[in-house]
């Protein structure tokens, strides 16, 4: 059946797969919101050991899942992958700088001898949690607001501004992307502590959580409200049949409207939030983690889709439109992605054992008695 | 096509390899130490026995502190092909990152799901189901070896694919013969193996140590057996894949085996050197002795290359000028027709962009009859297809000499251990501890092989790395390096702080 399927659904097939990816990805920043959450959350070694341990148990999904987001669009669309870890080398460079230091950081911590002490690599937890969020919502901000590049008729790519993908971070749209992904990353993680931790005698630090999700979701709202009614006052970059690219006024507001999907995908996506954070913060409800994280997928699949589908350029360039990147100009060739297809049938199983190895591990709360031994993070 | 500035090229190697070089310290020991975790620990399993339990959780905390810096130095590889080879990245991502895709996805992820299990599911998990996991984490690290070694195994020999002038890439046609290509497949079981191989040394090393100090000896006794048994049989099948590996060689890559070898006139019944030293002012086509001094083996480097005695060995001189009494066609003259193919690929552009199809056929049916030697048309010099030739020739003698001790090493412990004679043989422990070591540079020497071997080329014969870097400005992949030299190697030495803390600190129990 896969080999039968047209090049243009294959194309269409590997964005909502990329989507997936992606969208999984800004669920699991948890642990990076998590990991932010640290100062302000936890007041003694025990309670700094249990957010530690809970999110040190599942920064590798995190950091799997971003690397497999690459993988998949080095393999889908490999103009995508070229022209803006290529063009936009240095926003790229200072997201994979907070990923290394955070990769070593909770096995480093606790042991002896490691050479920074524990402060430091707590340090690089929180770069990584903010510095590292912000600038990859600043990345997906361009997916709207154009980058600053061109290219020649070999595809290959020429930045036209000097600061090489740094100045999105200038842009308030991709600025506010960024900085609401950081604060829902933060919401996320004290949901996610919330959920994993056997809090027996420690309300006071179950209560810190619990606060720690309602001001942060509150930080998040203006960031939210501006980039959803920039979303869909601005001009965005349509496709005509011929290939041709060319600013259209509301166009992410007219993708919205022609594709309903997506346009439920994100309300019921931040209804989803909402009540979660609601739920957690004042009803004492600790699953709000499984609805926040869904809605989180949900807005980020309606983003993802909004940017690709519809007649519109994903990467577009703000300097010379007809270089914009489209779903089908940027992807690999139908065999490519038909052998990829194949490939992604494996998918549902993959999920399937992460699913059951994490209910296994964490169908006991985590405890204090289990973070206080010389094995723990 | 956008000028190339060669120290933007240069720049942009050094960051690869420095990258390369670091993330390869840790993934051989990840490799090996993984399958010998989860040997450590099925022995623990079938017999119960808590000691060989703690002896299992002393190495997976070694494991653990090497396997996190191993995933840390890991990322910026994936992402340097897009951040500074873009142009490779757009011409052949259609099939290099398909598999990187496919590591991802089947790999990766059994590593990162169960690891946590590995380290924390002690007490939340079944016996048998840890277990399970030790060994998935195994299973997970080799197989992502796998998908990696497929991809550059492709750039080594490219298979599988075809030239597409309309996209002006390189697309995939076969994805069973990119999978399966013989270069492929002697990659990953040579690779692995020298992982399990080197895993081996490290427990030699450490228990070595102990013994030494007279501490943990038990410990120490048990985790040689199995290392040594382990070591013996992985280093037997290094040797034989390291044979197949040179065979492809030198029937993919000949200008490797000549450089390697130190070959320049071709021969009939070519002699293998055993040692030597470079003259290092020898250049392609001068009438330089090759050598200051060399030790040959009569006729061994034929039947290394071509499972025949007297077959013919082209070297370099042969593959730059050409030796037609041996039919090689020189460098020389696939740059003219690859110079062709550069400017019929040119025209053909250009044709399509008057949309003047006329024109742009005749051009299509020039490249074509050239298209296989495109990448020699960006060649300045015949000679500039010549790898550094001193470099790989050491590199490949310190390498195959260590491959060579290896196994003398494995028997010998495990000989005096099964004695019961190994505390008192005090001639071989300081050596055991020295082995580690002497594997690393062994590894670190088989990728400078393979990688400084495939120069000037990005993919084998067709694109050069000129043609494949991201057209940035050197100041930034300056930056870039010195920030991860700095960066990895504080890294580093808060691993080996860590690593000598836990390793003074030893099992518990034992």
């Amino acid at each position: 059946m896969i080999a039968n399927l047209d090049y243009g659904t294959l194309q269409q097939i590997w964005w909502i797969l990329c989507s997936v990816v992606g969208s999984l990805f800004l669920f699991l920043t948890f642990v990076q919101g998590g990991n932010t959450l640290l100062w302000q959350v936890a007041k003694n070694d025990v309670e700094s050991a249990l957010v530690m341990n809970s999110l040190g148990r599942k920064w590798e999904i995190t950091f799997t899942t971003l690397v497999l987001f690459g993988g998949a669009l080095f393999a889908a669309f490999p103009k995508f992958y070229a022209t803006s870890f290529g063009g936009a080398y240095w926003v790229w460079m200072l997201i994979l700088f907070t990923f290394i230091i955070q990769a070593v950081s909770y096995e480093y911590r606790k042991k002896p001898n490691n050479f920074f002490g524990a402060k430091v690599y707590e340090f690089f937890l929180l770069i990584n949690g903010t510095v590292g969020v912000l600038l990859i919502g600043a990345a997906v901000g361009t997916f709207f607001t154009g980058s600053n590049f061109t290219l020649n008729v070999y595809n290959q790519v020429s930045w036209t501004h000097p600061l090489r993908g740094l100045e999105a971070a200038f842009s308030l749209f991709n600025l506010s992307l960024g900085l609401f992904l950081v604060f829902n990353a933060r919401v996320l993680g004290a949901m996610y502590l919330l959920n994993n931790i056997n809090f027996s005698a420690m309300d006071a630090f179950k209560e810190r959580l619990r606060k720690a999700v309602w001001i942060n979701f509150l930080c998040a709202l203006p960031f939210l409200l501006y980039v959803l009614v920039s979303l869909l006052l601005m001009q965005g970059f349509g496709v005509d049949e011929a290939g041709v690219v060319s600013m259209v006024a509301s166009k992410y507001l007219l993708n919205l409207l022609a594709m309903p999907l997506v346009l439920g995908l994100l309300l019921v996506g931040l209804v989803l939030v909402i009540l979660a954070v609601l739920a957690t913060a004042f009803k004492g409800n600790d699953k709000g983690i499984w609805f926040a994280g869904l809605g989180t997928v949900l807005v980020g699949l309606a983003v993802f889709f909004t940017a690709g589908f519809n007649n519109t350029a994903f990467y577009p360039s703000k300097v010379d439109l007809q270089s914009s990147l489209t779903i089908f100009n940027a992807s690999s060739s139908p065999y490519t992605l038909m052998v990829m297809t194949y490939v992604a049938l494996g998918i549902p199983f993959v999920l399937a054992y992460v699913a059951y190895v994490w209910r296994q591990m964490d169908s006991q709360k985590l405890a204090a008695h289990e973070v206080v031994d010389h094995e723990a993070y | 096509m956008v000028d190339v500035d060669l120290s933007l090229v240069n720049w942009s190697r050094a960051q690869f390899a420095l990258t390369a070089m670091y993330h390869w310290i840790f993934v051989p020991l990840t490799l090996g130490l993984s399958v010998l975790c989860a040997m450590f620990e099925s022995i623990y399993v079938r017999t119960g026995d808590e000691k060989w339990k703690s002896l299992t959780k002393f190495w997976m905390t070694l494991f653990g502190i090497n396997f996190a810096i191993g995933v840390a130095t890991g990322i910026i590889l994936e992402f340097q092909f897009g951040t500074n080879w873009s142009n490779y990245s757009w011409m052949v991502g259609d099939i290099f990152g398909a598999p990187l895709a496919v590591e991802g996805i089947f790999a990766f992820f059994l590593e990162a799901t169960f690891f946590a299990v590995m380290f924390f599911g002690w007490n939340r998990v079944s016996k048998g189901f840890h277990l399970f996991s030790t060994w998935m984490v195994a299973v997970g690290s080799n197989l992502s070896a796998l998908w990696i070694l497929v991809a550059n195994a492709w750039m080594q020999n490219p298979v599988g694919m075809a030239f597409n002038p309309e996209t002006a890439r390189f697309e995939m046609e076969n994805f069973w013969a990119v999978l399966f290509s013989p270069v492929a497949m002697s990659k990953f079981t040579h690779a692995t193996s020298s992982g399990f191989l080197l895993g081996s040394l490290f427990v030699v090393t450490i228990s070595s140590w102990y013994l030494i100090k007279g501490r943990h000896v038990e410990m120490a006794k048990k985790s040689i057996i199995v290392a040594s048994v382990f070591g013996l049989l992985a280093s037997a099948y290094v040797g034989f894949t390291g044979d197949e590996a040179a065979f492809e060689d030198a029937q993919k890559q000949p200008m490797k085996l000549a450089a390697f070898e130190g070959l320049y006139k071709g021969e009939e019944g070519a002699g293998l050197v055993a040692a030597g030293i470079i003259n290092s002012s020898k250049k392609p086509g001068d009438s330089q002795k090759p050598f200051l001094f060399e030790v040959k083996i009569p006729g061994l480097l034929s039947l290394l290359a071509n499972r025949t005695l007297g077959s013919f060995v082209p070297g370099i001189d042969d593959l730059v000028y050409g030796n037609s009494e041996q039919k090689v066609m020189g460098v020389a003259e696939k740059m003219k027709l690859g110079q062709l193919a550069v400017a019929d690929l040119a025209a053909f552009k250009q044709a399509r962009q008057e949309k003047n199809e006329g024109a742009a056929s005749e051009a299509l049916t020039r490249f074509t009859a050239n298209k296989e030697f495109l990448g020699y048309g960006y060649l300045d010099t015949p000679e500039e297809a010549v790898p550094p030739v001193s470099t790989l020739f050491y590199s490949f003698h310190i390498m195959v000499i260590l491959g060579s001790l290896f196994p003398v090493l494995f028997l010998a412990f495990l000989f005096y251990t099964v004695k019961g004679k190994i505390t008192e043989t005090r001639w071989l422990l300081p050596l055991g501890v020295l082995s580690y070591f002497l594997g690393l540079v062994a590894q670190q020497t088989g990728w400078i092989v393979a990688e400084v071997g495939r120069q000037p080329w990005a993919i084998q014969g067709l694109l050069p790395v000129k043609m494949a870097t991201t057209n940035l400005a050197v100041g930034h992949v300056q930056a870039t390096f010195f920030m991860f030299l700095g960066l990895f190697t504080l890294l580093l030495i808060a691993e080996i702080k860590i690593m000598l803390k836990q390793i003074s600190i030893g099992p518990e129990g034992l």
